[in-house]
């Protein structure tokens, strides 16, 4: 069940961006960004929480799930550290995809040619 | 030599000696593939980078104008061309291999019919006995200076164009050929206040539509007069918005009115408008246009490269797109 | 004639091609569904091979932009995103796409000007919003705290 869930709340998730895309003409750095933000706020309000409880990777693949678990750890970092949580908390839970992305990039990039596309 | 309004007249016409285009793999297999002198089957052209690869396309272009009628450097007293990259680095480069007296010309994609115009006043004018005019774009090399990485996944919007792989070359003289270069409208810049750089044919077609009508007032003639008129790059959706602004003047085009935006490339190639660049005018113009001229099958020809004047800078800042276009207009069968 | 720019605006928008969302909403649904679905059949695998939920959750993550790093490597990316649209860009694959396809395309420019700093010219804002943000958040939580 967990993954028909997973399967339609992403796909719905994708497609209302794609509409947001066709329609806006917005750049995808724009759009992603856009999205890092409204899941930290999502998260914070206490909105996307019960969404990850519902469709699981459906809700936490997407980018509002990279807020969702920046959000989720400045909650438990400042509840542990005070006002330093609030520094330490979101990149701390980010931490292995954005290590992940910035090291396995360059490492593509040793090993890999840029290709052509016309 | 004359001017009458914006129009510069050539009593004696500048005449076209000799002309070839280069191209990419995927301009090779468009409609007009067989016209193209040279076809490249590695759009590196065996090099390592982009820029070098379209510095010798530039090169193989040249290299083929100057076979067909035996030219040799030394004849030639001066080149003028440009590309769409920063600080015309393609060109550059490549004129650092043809040793000539070198112009740098930057008028986005209109530079080819900007270097037309200013060859003919050189030659013309007396200062130069043979110009080597050119111009070249590169789907890659401007990709990655305009948009995106190649290898990054984004879609394009249905207006956007497709950069063109592509180099034209012409060489113009003073001794009599088939072809002759009789007049000549530079054009002022026009801005309809378009913004999205996914739609440049929209923001181009106003500066085409008015060099034209520039052009027919100046030299007293009108649509009808001509066996092509042909732009530069607007594709699909500028090709539209001019016809439909003469026509509300009263003047329908018809099928004498082209866009080489539109003849590069056929639907199944999923360039979505049209072709864009510097090259793409070029290539249609040295590889389909001069020819048919030089046979007779054309007698006179409206040549309008169009450019979008804008940069990454000036788009990130808001501004809008303001467009130019050039005319030459051109006789065959003389 | 002389030319109004919103008579104009008009004009060009006459000459567009319709929106292509009818073929490009159902790609982005399947495609993104079926990424979000893998991520589900790892979580699953990696809960079985004992980590927590939260560990699990990175591994996920990981996994994913590993796959995105390698497509766009291998130069599959680009032509899954055409047909995929938001489908490959919105998953946490468009983010490691992202990444992952200047730091190769301006290798040609060396590895510390070209590939490292380029890296983040798409992804820079991205982590940039998503940090601020998540520092707002942390200061309000704290502050409300501190406030009783």
């Amino acid at each position: 069940m967990m993954y028909v869930k997973a399967f339609l709340v992403g796909g719905v998730i994708c497609a209302l961006s794609q509409v947001l895309i066709d329609r806006t003409r917005l750049t995808p750095a724009r759009i992603l960004s856009a999205y890092v933000v409204l899941g930290v706020i999502l998260s914070g309000v206490g909105i996307w929480g019960p969404v990850v409880e519902f469709a699981g990777t459906g809700a936490t693949v997407p980018l509002l799930g990279f807020g969702h678990t920046m959000a989720e750890g400045v909650k438990t970092a400042v509840r542990e550290q005070g006002v330093l949580g609030a520094f330490t908390g979101g990149l701390t839970a980010s931490a292995g995809g954005i290590a992940a992305a910035v090291f396995f990039s360059l490492l593509a990039a040793f090993l890999f040619q840029p290709g052509d596309r016309s | 030599m004359s001017r009458s309004g914006d129009t510069l007249f050539f009593e004696t016409p500048v005449w076209v000696n000799t002309w070839a285009a280069a191209v990419g793999t995927k301009e090779g297999q468009g409609p007009l593939g067989s016209y193209f002198d040279y076809v490249t089957r590695d759009n590196r052209f065996g090099k390592k980078t982009w820029e070098q690869a379209e510095s010798r396309m530039i090169g193989l272009a040249c290299e083929a104008a100057l076979a067909k009628t035996g030219l040799e450097l030394s004849q030639i007293d001066c080149a003028l061309g440009g590309d769409l990259l920063n600080q015309c680095i393609s060109t550059g480069f490549a004129a650092r291999g043809l040793g000539l007296p070198y112009f740098g010309l930057y008028g986005a994609c209109s530079t080819m019919a900007e270097s037309l115009i200013l060859g003919s006043v050189l030659v013309s004018g007396g200062f130069a006995r043979r110009t080597l005019c050119l111009a070249s774009s590169h789907f890659c090399s401007a990709e990655r200076q305009y948009r995106y990485p190649l290898e990054y996944g984004g879609q394009r919007p249905p207006t956007a164009q497709w950069t063109a792989t592509a180099c034209g070359a012409a060489v113009l003289q003073n001794e009599k050929t088939a072809v002759g270069i009789t007049a000549a409208t530079p054009g002022r810049v026009y801005d309809p206040g378009i913004t999205d750089a996914g739609n440049m044919g929209a923001a181009m077609a106003q500066s085409a539509y008015e060099t034209l009508r520039t052009f027919f007032r100046d030299s007293g003639t009108g649509p009808k007069d001509y066996d092509l008129m042909i732009t530069g790059d607007l594709a699909s959706v500028g090709h539209g918005v001019v016809t439909e602004l003469f026509r509300r003047d009263g003047m329908e085009l018809g099928d004498r009115y082209q866009d080489c935006g539109m003849l590069l490339y056929d639907q199944s190639q999923d360039v979505h408008a049209g072709a864009s660049g510097c090259g793409c005018s070029a290539a249609v113009l040295c590889g389909r246009i001069l020819p048919d001229l030089a046979s007779g099958k054309l007698k006179k020809v409206l040549f309008c490269g169009t450019g979008a004047m804008m940069s990454p800078t000036s788009a990130n800042q808001g501004e809008s797109i303001p467009g130019i276009c050039h005319l030459v207009c051109l006789e065959g069968g003389l | 004639m002389k030319l109004d720019r919103k008579e104009y605006r008009a004009l060009c928008k006459e000459q567009e091609p319709s929106s292509p969302s009818r073929r490009t909403v159902p790609a982005a649904f399947a495609v993104g569904g079926a990424l979000c679905l893998l991520g589900q059949v790892l979580r699953t695998l990696f809960e079985n091979m004992g980590l927590d939920e939260k560990a699990a959750g990175t591994a996920v993550s990981i996994s994913l932009i590993f796959l995105g790093v390698a497509l766009t490597a291998l130069r599959l990316f680009e032509k899954i995103a055409k047909f995929a649209g938001a489908g490959t860009l919105v998953p946490i694959t468009g983010f490691a796409n992202a990444i992952a396809s200047p730091a190769l395309e301006f290798k040609t420019e060396g590895f510390v000007l070209g590939t490292c700093v380029k890296m983040f010219t798409i992804a820079g804002p991205v982590l940039t919003w998503g940090i601020s943000a998540s520092v707002v958040y942390g200061l309000a939580l704290w502050l409300a705290e501190v406030m009783g």
